[in-house]
C-alpha cells in the first residue's frame, strides 16, 4: 500500500501551497470579464479613445494597482543631469580630454626647444602653421595655434567618438532598453544625448584652450596682442577674444555632433558608429581639400571651421564666422531631425 | 483578486523584415494579481512579446493593453508602473551598483529626485546587494548583476513586474531568494509576468501560465488547468490486473492500458476516485496501489508542443 493513498498527497506536497493560494477563481469568468472590458481600454488607432480617461479607471484594475504618478515637469530633467554625469565619469571621456589637453603642451614645449637658440619658428622650413610664428612673442597665441592644430582632426575625432557611441553604445550594452522602459522617453533621451555631446564639444575645446593658455603663460612671455590686421589690442581684450574663439570652435563641432548622433541611431554597435563618424570627418576634410570640388565645399561641415581666425582681425570679420554658425545650425537641424525620425520609430531589439 | 486583465493583447503580431512572424496573432490575458508563467522554447517569440508589451518594438498588427491603457501609445503613463527585467541585466560597468540604480531612476520622469537616495537604498536592500553597492558593476558576478537588474525593477511600487528569466545565473540559494521575493511581491498584489524556461520554476511560483510555440500561443490558463490536460491517468496496481481493467471499464474509465500488474486509464470527468476505489474493492479486486499519476507541467508542455524543450526551428 505504499502508493495507494499517497499520490494525491504527493501532488499536494509540491507547490500545493502556491497553487492553493492561487486566485484560481473561475478563469473562464476572468476571461469573460476581461473581454467585457475591452471596449473601454482597447487602443484606438483613430484616437477616438478619450485621451483624458481618468487614471482611476486603470487604478481599479489590479487591487494593488499603482496609480500613475504625476511627475513634475522639472523631474524630467533628471535624465539630462544623469547623462552628463555618466558621460564625464567614463574613463574614455576623461582620456580623450587628457589627450586633447596634452596637445598644446607638446606644441609649446616643441616650439620652446626649437627656438631656444634664438631662431624663429619655421626657419628654413617655409611658413609654419597659422599663428605658430607669433607664439614666442606672446604665449596667448598658443591658444589660437593649439585650436587651429586640433580643430581639423583631434577635436572632431573626439566628438565623433562620444557622439557616435551615444545611442549605439547603450544599445550595444543593453542599457538602452532599460532606459526606455524606465521610461526615459525616446525624444527626451535623444535630447539628453545631444546635450551631453554638446557639453563634450565645449569641454574638449576648453581643455585645449585652458591647457594652451597655461602652457603659453608658463613657457613664453604674455602681453599686448598684435592682431592679424597689425593693430594692437590689450592682453585683457586678447583673452576675451580667445574665449570667443573657444566658443566658436565648440560651436563648429555641433553639426558633427548631430551627424554622429544620427549615425549612432542607425546601428547597434558603438564601435561601428564611432568609426563611421570619424570616417565621415576624414572624408569631408579630404573633399574639402580637393580644389576641383569647390562647388560642394560650402556645404561641407568643416569648410568654415578655420574662420575663427577672423576674430583676430581688427575690426572683426564676421562673414565667414556667421556662415560657419549657420552651416552648423543646418547640419544640426537636418541630422537632428533624421536622428529623431529614426530613433523614435526604431524597434529596440538589442 | 478581480478577474480583470492586467495584460490583454488582441491579434498582436510582430513581423520582422524577413521570415515568418516572430509573434503571430497573440491573444494573451494576464489576470490581475496572478503570477503568470510565460513558457516556450527558445526562439518561440517570448522575448518579442515582452518587447511589444513594453513598447520597445512596434506591433505589425493587433493591440496590446497593459494596466488598462494602450501600449505603446500610453507608454509615458504605463511604463512607470511596470518594473522589468528583459533578457538579462544590463549595467554601466564604470558606475557603482548604486549609481546604476540612480541612473535608471533618473530616467523616470515621474520619480521624485528628493527621495531617490532612499528608493535606491531600499531596492538594494531588498535584493541583498547593500554590501556591494559601492563596487563598480563590472566587478559583479552574473548573479549580482541579476540582482541589480531586479533592484532596478523594484525601484518603485509597481502594478506589474515583467521578469524575463529572473533566476538565470543565480545559485540555488539565490534562486530560492528570488522565488520568495516573487511570492512576496505577488502577495502584495503585484501582478508578476514571469518568463522562464525552467518548468519547475513556473510550477513552483506561478498561478497561471501560457505556452508559446513558433510565435503562436498554444495554451493559457491556470497552472492547475494546464496540467489537467494531461493529469488524470488513473493507476491501479495489484495482482489481478485483468479484473481491475474490467471493473474500471464498467466504471467508464477509458484508454485502458495493462502493463504487468499495473492498469492505467483516463477516469471519466468529474469522477470521485474514492468511489472507483470502493467499487474495485467491492468487486473483490485486490489493490496494492491506487491513485492518480502526477502529471507535471512538463508533461503538459510536451503534450502541447508535441516536442521536447528544444529550440524552435
Amino acid at each position: 500500500m505504499s502508493r495507494a493513498e499517497s499520490p494525491a498527497g504527493e501532488a499536494d506536497d509540491r507547490g500545493a501551497g502556491v497553487r492553493d493560494g492561487a486566485p484560481e477563481g473561475d478563469p473562464a469568468e476572468a476571461v469573460a470579464r476581461a473581454t467585457g472590458v475591452t471596449p473601454d481600454c482597447a487602443p484606438s488607432a483613430t484616437g477616438v479613445t478619450p485621451e483624458g480617461a481618468p487614471p482611476a479607471a486603470a487604478g481599479e484594475v489590479p487591487p494593488a494597482a499603482v496609480a500613475a504618478r504625476a511627475g513634475r515637469p522639472l523631474w524630467s530633467l533628471g535624465i539630462f543631469r544623469s547623462e552628463l554625469v555618466t558621460t564625464f565619469r567614463r574613463w574614455r571621456t576623461l582620456t580623450l580630454l587628457g589627450v586633447l589637453a596634452a596637445v598644446p603642451v607638446l606644441i609649446g614645449i616643441a616650439i620652446r626647444v626649437e627656438t631656444a637658440d634664438g631662431g624663429r619658428v619655421g626657419d628654413g622650413g617655409g611658413q609654419g602653421p597659422a599663428f605658430f610664428t607669433q607664439i614666442t612673442n606672446n604665449g596667448l597665441f598658443l591658444v589660437f595655434a593649439a585650436l587651429a592644430a586640433t580643430l581639423p582632426v583631434f577635436l572632431p575625432m573626439a566628438v565623433g567618438v562620444v557622439a557616435g557611441d551615444a545611442i549605439a553604445g547603450e544599445a550595444n550594452s543593453g542599457t538602452l532598453r532599460y532606459l526606455l522602459v524606465a521610461p526615459a522617453g525616446r525624444t527626451r533621451l535623444l535630447l539628453a544625448k545631444y546635450t551631453a555631446a554638446l557639453a563634450f564639444c565645449l569641454a574638449a575645446t576648453l581643455a585645449v584652450a585652458v591647457s594652451a593658455l597655461a602652457a603659453g603663460a608658463l613657457l613664453f612671455p604674455v602681453g599686448d596682442v598684435t592682431t592679424i590686421s597689425g593693430t594692437r589690442i590689450s592682453f585683457g581684450e586678447g583673452l576675451l577674444r580667445a574665449l570667443l574663439i573657444a566658443l566658436l570652435v565648440a560651436a563648429s563641432l555641433t553639426g558633427l555632433a548631430a551627424l554622429g548622433l544620427f549615425v549612432s541611431t542607425l546601428t547597434g554597435s558603438g564601435v561601428a558608429a564611432m568609426a563611421t563618424t570619424v570616417g565621415l570627418v576624414v572624408t569631408a576634410q579630404i573633399l574639402n581639400a580637393i580644389p576641383q570640388l569647390d562647388a560642394v565645399h560650402p556645404y561641407l561641415f568643416p569648410h568654415y571651421w578655420l574662420s575663427f581666425a577672423d576674430v583676430l582681425r581688427e575690426p572683426v570679420l564676421w562673414d565667414d564666422v556667421l556662415r560657419n554658425l549657420g552651416l552648423q545650425g543646418v547640419y544640426t537641424a537636418v541630422f537632428g531631425s533624421a536622428a529623431w525620425a529614426r530613433f523614435t520609430t526604431k524597434d529596440i531589439t538589442a | 483578486m478581480t478577474g480583470v486583465a492586467v495584460i490583454e493583447t488582441r491579434g498582436l503580431t510582430k513581423r520582422y523584415r524577413s521570415g515568418p512572424p516572430a509573434v503571430d496573432r497573440l491573444d494573451l490575458d494576464v489576470p490581475a494579481g496572478s503570477v503568470f508563467g510565460f513558457l516556450g522554447p527558445n526562439g518561440s517569440g517570448k522575448t518579442t512579446t515582452i518587447r511589444l508589451l513594453l513598447g520597445l518594438v512596434a506591433p505589425s498588427a493587433g493591440t496590446a493593453t497593459v494596466l488598462g491603457e494602450p501600449m505603446p501609445r500610453a507608454a509615458r503613463t504605463v511604463l512607470p508602473r511596470i518594473g522589468a527585467l528583459i533578457e538579462g541585466p544590463a549595467l554601466y560597468g564604470h558606475l557603482s551598483g548604486r549609481d546604476n540604480l540612480v541612473r535608471y531612476d533618473s530616467a523616470d520622469p515621474s520619480a521624485d529626485p528628493r527621495t531617490r537616495g532612499a528608493r535606491v537604498a531600499a531596492a538594494l536592500d531588498r535584493v541583498g546587494l547593500s554590501a556591494a553597492a559601492s563596487r563598480r558593476a563590472r566587478t559583479y558576478s552574473l548573479g549580482m548583476k541579476q540582482r541589480l537588474g531586479l533592484a532596478a525593477a523594484l525601484l518603485q511600487p509597481r502594478g506589474l513586474l515583467v521578469l524575463d528569466e529572473p533566476t538565470n545565473g543565480l545559485d540555488p540559494q539565490g534562486m530560492r531568494e528570488i522565488r520568495a521575493l516573487i511570492r512576496e511581491l505577488a502577495a502584495d498584489g503585484t501582478t508578476v509576468f514571469l518568463s522562464s524556461h525552467l518548468l519547475d520554476e513556473i510550477e513552483q511560483v506561478c498561478t497561471h501560465a501560457a505556452v508559446m510555440n513558433r510565435g503562436t500561443l498554444i495554451a493559457q490558463g491556470s497552472v492547475a488547468e494546464l496540467a489537467a490536460h494531461t493529469r488524470g491517468r488513473l493507476s491501479v496496481t495489484g495482482p489481478d490486473p485483468a479484473d481491475a481493467a474490467r471493473v474500471l471499464k464498467e466504471l467508464g474509465v477509458t484508454d485502458l492500458a495493462v502493463a504487468g500488474d499495473r492498469v492505467t486509464g483516463d477516469p471519466p470527468a468529474g469522477a470521485e476516485l474514492a468511489d472507483i476505489n470502493a467499487s474495485l474493492v467491492r468487486a473483490g479486486v485486490r489493490v496494492r496501489a491506487f491513485g492518480r499519476e502526477r502529471a507535471s507541467l512538463e508533461d503538459a508542455f510536451v503534450a502541447l508542443t508535441g516536442e521536447g524543450f528544444d529550440v524552435a526551428g
